[in-house]
């Protein structure tokens, strides 16, 4: 079992406020890892670190060997990034955004445009790729993110909340393109639904205050609760730590 | 490189894509040949060449700018698209020279849209083309080095106001510094700040390029003033990942 992504000890303070406190975790290929937590629990920090956004204050993240923070652009060539927010330039059109991407990566001719074509059909985007980003709705600025991230077929993908703000045909859309992925790559997906954990997460990390709460499959984590129900566990596992 | 000029064409298109361009190039051509035609004299001066609008173009220049680099990186920053950006496998410096060298592009292009006011000399006498070459040069050069003053100051807000004014005043600082006004009133105090504040301005280099001069000195130093403050923009960009 290949490990693609290590985090070891990383940690973030602002101040004296400390966002992420000794994290550690591994990814393995063919995992998909849910990333949980409450709002201001160091989720969106921990990606930034990872994804060589946000400089830690401690302790190292390497993708597929490469540490981020020392070589930080053979790292981010095997990482497919999705963003808190989606954050895509407004006046570009979808192609041209993706053909930005795509060209930044080091593609041309032809295979630029079969990647920026292949994204946009998994992410169902090709009724809209000559629209400027800035009249799409929220679904379709998310997929542009995603597309961006998915593009280069990488081999760690680090998604903060991809679903957030789909429709329930597009969340499931997104879920069975991350499952029918999931073999081939190691994947972090953020999110607030835990349904969504269940849905495609082989594995489940729960973080409050900084701190890793839990590490298990979410068979495990719901296990916790004579009822099964994720969201208890998740409301005491974190009400603890808080 | 290829990733600086990715992020270049990027940035120039946007530019043309958003009403930044038409309002930019509008302003300035307006501006510049209101100033050159009535507070410059053109035409009562008589005379075949282009020295009021040179003499009133770096003005123009640190005034309207600022409104470009402004928006280098605190809009990215404000619409978070900074992340994005910065997460593709490309090093800062690499970002910051290709928004540069839009920027710059954009400027040339402006600067280049006056040429009307070489035909106009060139129709009603006999002007010495190599000068207004030399002019046009040391205007974009100047011009070069305005962004990326502009552009350093813009990578350390968040607030675009903030930075237009921040870029407007450190513009003038360097343009100023080396006009009579200032270097008159430091030698009658100080002589020896008198020649620094003299030798630091782009005015006093661009002024010699007006006139048909260019030295290598004088291009080294707008390479190494725009280099400077290029490397600077980098730095804070990287330390601002920490925050």
């Amino acid at each position: 079992m290949s490990l693609l992504i290590e985090i070891a000890g990383l940690s973030k303070r602002y101040d004296r406020f400390v966002a992420v406190d000794r994290v550690s975790f591994s990814v393995a290929r063919g995992e998909v890892v849910g990333f949980l937590g409450p709002n201001g629990a160091g989720k969106s920090t921990t990606m930034r670190m990872l994804a060589g956004f946000i400089t830690p204050d401690a302790g190292s993240a390497r993708i597929c060997g490469h540490d981020v923070a020392t070589d930080g652009v053979a790292a981010r060539r095997h990482l497919g990034y999705l963003p808190e927010g989606a954050p895509t330039y407004p006046e570009m059109s979808v192609a041209a955004m993706l053909a930005f991407t795509a060209r930044i990566r080091g593609f041309s001719g032809g295979e630029l445009s079969d990647r920026v074509a292949h994204a946009m059909r998994l992410t169902s985007l090709e009724q809209v790729r000559l629209q400027p980003i800035d009249t799409l709705s929220k679904g379709f600025r998310r997929r542009v993110g995603l597309a961006q991230s998915l593009l280069h077929d990488p081999d760690v993908l680090v998604l903060d909340e991809p679903t957030d703000g789909l429709d329930p045909n597009q969340k499931h859309q997104i879920r069975a393109l991350i499952l029918e992925m999931a073999p081939r790559k190691a994947i972090v997906i953020s999110t607030h639904i835990l349904e969504e954990v269940e849905a495609v997460c082989t594995r489940a990390i729960v973080i409050a205050s900084g701190c890793i709460v839990a590490d298990e499959t979410p068979a495990q984590l719901a296990g916790r609760d004579p009822a099964r129900h994720l969201d208890t566990v998740f409301r005491t596992l974190t009400a603890e730590a808080a | 490189m290829r990733a600086a000029w990715t992020i270049a064409g990027r940035e120039l298109v946007s530019y043309f894509a958003t009403p930044v361009a038409a309002v930019f190039i509008v302003i300035f051509l307006a501006l510049q040949g209101a100033l050159t035609f009535n507070l410059g004299n053109f035409f009562a001066r008589n005379q075949a060449d282009l020295a009021p609008f040179f003499t009133f173009l770096p003005w123009v220049l640190l005034l309207l700018v600022p409104a470009l680099s402004m928006r280098l990186w605190a809009e990215e920053r404000r619409a978070g698209t900074i992340e994005m950006l910065l997460t593709l496998p490309i090093t800062a410096f690499q970002a910051v020279l290709g928004k540069f060298l839009a920027a710059w592009a954009f400027c040339a292009i402006a600067i280049v849209l006056t040429f009307p006011f070489v035909l106009t000399v060139n129709y009603l006498g006999s002007p010495d083309n190599g000068v207004i070459a030399c002019g046009y040069l040391g205007a974009i050069l100047i011009a070069g080095c305005y962004i990326a003053l502009g552009g350093a100051l813009s990578a350390v807000t968040r607030n675009q106001v903030i930075a237009f004014v921040l870029a407007v005043a450190a513009c003038f600082v360097v343009t100023a510094s080396g006009t009579p006004l200032v270097t008159d009133f430091l030698a009658r105090g100080a002589p020896a700040l008198a020649e620094i504040a003299r030798r630091i301005s782009v005015a006093d280099r661009y002024q010699g390029m007006t006139r048909g001069v260019i030295q290598l000195r004088d291009l080294i130093y707008f390479a190494s003033f725009s280099g400077f403050f290029l490397f600077l923009t980098t730095v804070v960009i990287d330390h601002r990942r920490a925050n």
